[in-house]
């Protein structure tokens, strides 16, 4: 009964302040290739793998108070930046939620941008292929991004890091 | 002539109730129609669980799939000649539109929830595995059913092939907004589609609006916006899947304990409660399996499950409060230890459904790169985002709608022989709000 809630808020209390839904859709979607148990469906889209119903969880739960969202206009689009009420950590601590430690993992995901996290998501998303079918498919379905070679080491890089990671 | 390029010595034509008529005219087209996967979507309901709501939502995966080709061949007949469209895709556009849903499994969003499938993963496997579907496809070039999966994956090169069945005002949700409507018999849903697809440009990797074409979209974002909350959110339809979740849940149980015997063995659900289940199994479950179990079910000596099937048969569904986790998590723990004590099993009896965990959605404009939006082509070449030009679709996107429901079975409360524990639910249940009839 709204386990899948309560992990979201865990990742907030862990997370303090997210800035950017891009970038939330992305995190969520790397710690699940860690293993860590969030359950939201995942499709690829433009940008990378995007999960509506990570979106609309995060809405439920800032319509329950327990997120706060904070809309910033940026000129020609907004951004959201999203921390975690007293509220939320309320609900967190009478809900008594079982989840393995991910807070390392959450800490090197907050240090990187959006961009870089899209890249990884991307590359964690075509993990069926092999290393060079995985960088060609980046350039095939990611043109405009414009990855460079240095881009994508790091990428790996940071793929066998957080993986890793406890 | 090549086999992707033969055609059909005279058009044919399927009678339909949203279109008027599908054409055909491709020798491909027409033998993927004649799978066996893709017949196999006739016995799989678009909407699942919904026609015991709308008694009239019997229409199938199949007829959907159809009228999604249908809208992007006429897509791509106004595009022709157009910069931007590149008409060597036109084949594989409609291989993709056709054949989007063909891993759709009976009740797919109870089935996926439960035993953690992924009926896009299943799409992929029908058309690069040793199916008809794929002979068909590689007739047309050894490389063309890896093309068509990746479409339907989003991952294809060309964008805007992706657009075209899978975007914010997309061929998919054109034909099942329609389509969902007409069978459901409800006035929304209901938006100029021929305006639409006239006013539908091929921009580098996206398909926009003409700017003077922006009311059509308006009015097929409010009938998406209705659709949604009278249909596919409708609380009665989510009661029947909170039951048909319940019963997966409970066979799954069942057999995996050491001490029941089922009078009907769960043969073809064997492989997806290990989670092992092979393409060939996979294909072989149809919902006239699924209702011939629970059908056969009813008569389990587990009460539990017996009484789960017996109500999804003869749509005896569960009552509902709304529900506030904010404010009513501790008396969720109440009516928890309650049900226990009058030997309710709360795990079946009681449960929370959140309106995140159905799968659609409406349109949000999001943030940028969050994902792609509806965009307008103004007269000038800018594109610009829809709900910066229409004061009706900020509206409707600024507005979060969500919802939690508690489910309960009243009728089985009501049997309570101990009144103190019965009052005490009741007293609980009826404090929260008033009990939803689900009639």
């Amino acid at each position: 009964m709204l386990n899948n809630h309560a992990k979201l808020m865990q990742f907030f209390s862990i997370a303090q302040e997210v800035t950017g839904r891009k970038k939330l859709q992305k995190m969520i979607y790397i710690l699940q290739k860690c293993n860590i148990p969030f359950e939201e469906k995942y499709a690829f889209h433009v940008y990378g793998p995007y999960s509506e119903e990570l979106t609309l969880r995060v809405e439920e739960l800032c319509n329950l108070t327990f997120i706060d969202e904070v809309k910033e206009d940026k000129g020609n689009y907004f951004q959201y930046h999203y921390h975690i009420t007293d509220r939320g950590k309320n609900f967190l601590e009478e809900f008594g939620l079982d989840m393995p430690d991910m807070s390392n993992k959450v800490d090197q995901l907050k240090s990187k941008s959006a961009r870089f996290l899209e890249l990884v998501a991307t590359m964690l998303y075509f993990d069926d292929l092999t290393k060079s079918e995985v960088e060609a498919k980046i350039h095939q379905v990611k043109p405009k991004q414009k990855y460079s070679e240095a881009e994508i080491a790091a990428s790996w890089a940071f793929i066998g890091d957080v993986t890793q990671t406890h | 002539m090549a086999y992707k390029d033969e055609q059909l010595h005279e058009e044919k034509v399927f009678k339909d109730p949203v279109h008027r008529y599908i054409h055909v005219k491709d020798r491909v087209i027409w033998d993927l129609i004649a799978a066996p996967e893709f017949q196999r979507l006739r016995r799989i309901k678009q909407l699942g669980t919904t026609n015991l709501t709308f008694h009239g939502a019997e229409h199938s995966r199949f007829s959907h799939s159809l009228g999604v080709y249908e809208i992007v061949r006429r897509i791509i007949y106004n595009f022709k000649g157009r910069r931007h469209w590149n008409d060597d895709e036109r084949l594989l556009s409609l291989c993709a539109a056709l054949l989007h849903d063909l891993g759709h499994g009976p009740f797919s969003h109870s089935f996926e929830k439960v035993f953690k499938l992924d009926h896009e993963y299943y799409t992929q496997q029908i058309i690069i595995g040793d199916t008809k579907v794929n002979e068909i496809l590689r007739r047309v070039a050894p490389g063309f059913p890896q093309k068509v999966a990746d479409v339907i994956a989003k991952t294809y090169e060309d964008k805007l092939v992706v657009s075209l069945i899978s975007s914010q005002i997309d061929a998919d949700r054109m034909d099942y907004l329609q389509r969902d409507a007409y069978f459901t018999g409800v006035s929304y849903g209901h938006f100029d589609m021929e305006r639409i697809l006239r006013v539908m440009r091929p921009i580098e990797d996206q398909v926009v609006i003409k700017s003077t074409g922006m009311h059509a979209v308006e009015d097929y974002i409010m009938s998406r916006y209705q659709m949604y909350w009278q249909v596919y959110f409708h609380p009665v339809t989510r009661s029947a899947e909170v039951i048909l979740t319940k019963i997966l849940d409970r066979a799954k149980h069942l057999f995996e304990a050491d001490d029941f015997t089922f009078k009907l063995e769960p043969t073809h659900f064997a492989s997806f409660f290990t989670r092992s289940a092979t393409l060939d199994e996979y294909l072989k479950l149809d919902e006239a399996v699924v209702y011939y179990y629970f059908q056969q079910w009813q008569e389990e000596d587990d009460v539990i499950l017996s009484d789960l099937c017996e109500r999804f048969m003869n749509r005896r569904l569960f009552k509902y409060i709304e529900f506030d986790p904010n404010k009513q998590m501790g008396e969720v723990k109440a009516l928890q230890q309650l049900f226990r004590a009058a030997d309710i099993d709360p795990k079946y009896y009681l449960v929370i459904d959140s309106s995140s965990d159905l799968p659609y959605d409406f349109y949000r404009p999001g943030e940028e790169e969050e994902r792609l939006p509806i965009h307008l082509l103004m007269p000038n070449n800018e594109l610009r985002e829809l709900s910066r030009q229409s004061d009706i679709v900020e509206a409707i996107s600024g507005k979060k709608r969500t919802d939690h429901k508690l489910y309960f079975p009243m009728d089985k409360l009501e049997e309570i022989k101990d009144e103190d524990l019965k009052q005490q639910i009741k007293a609980i249940l009826y404090d929260q709000g008033e009990i939803q009839d689900v009639e």
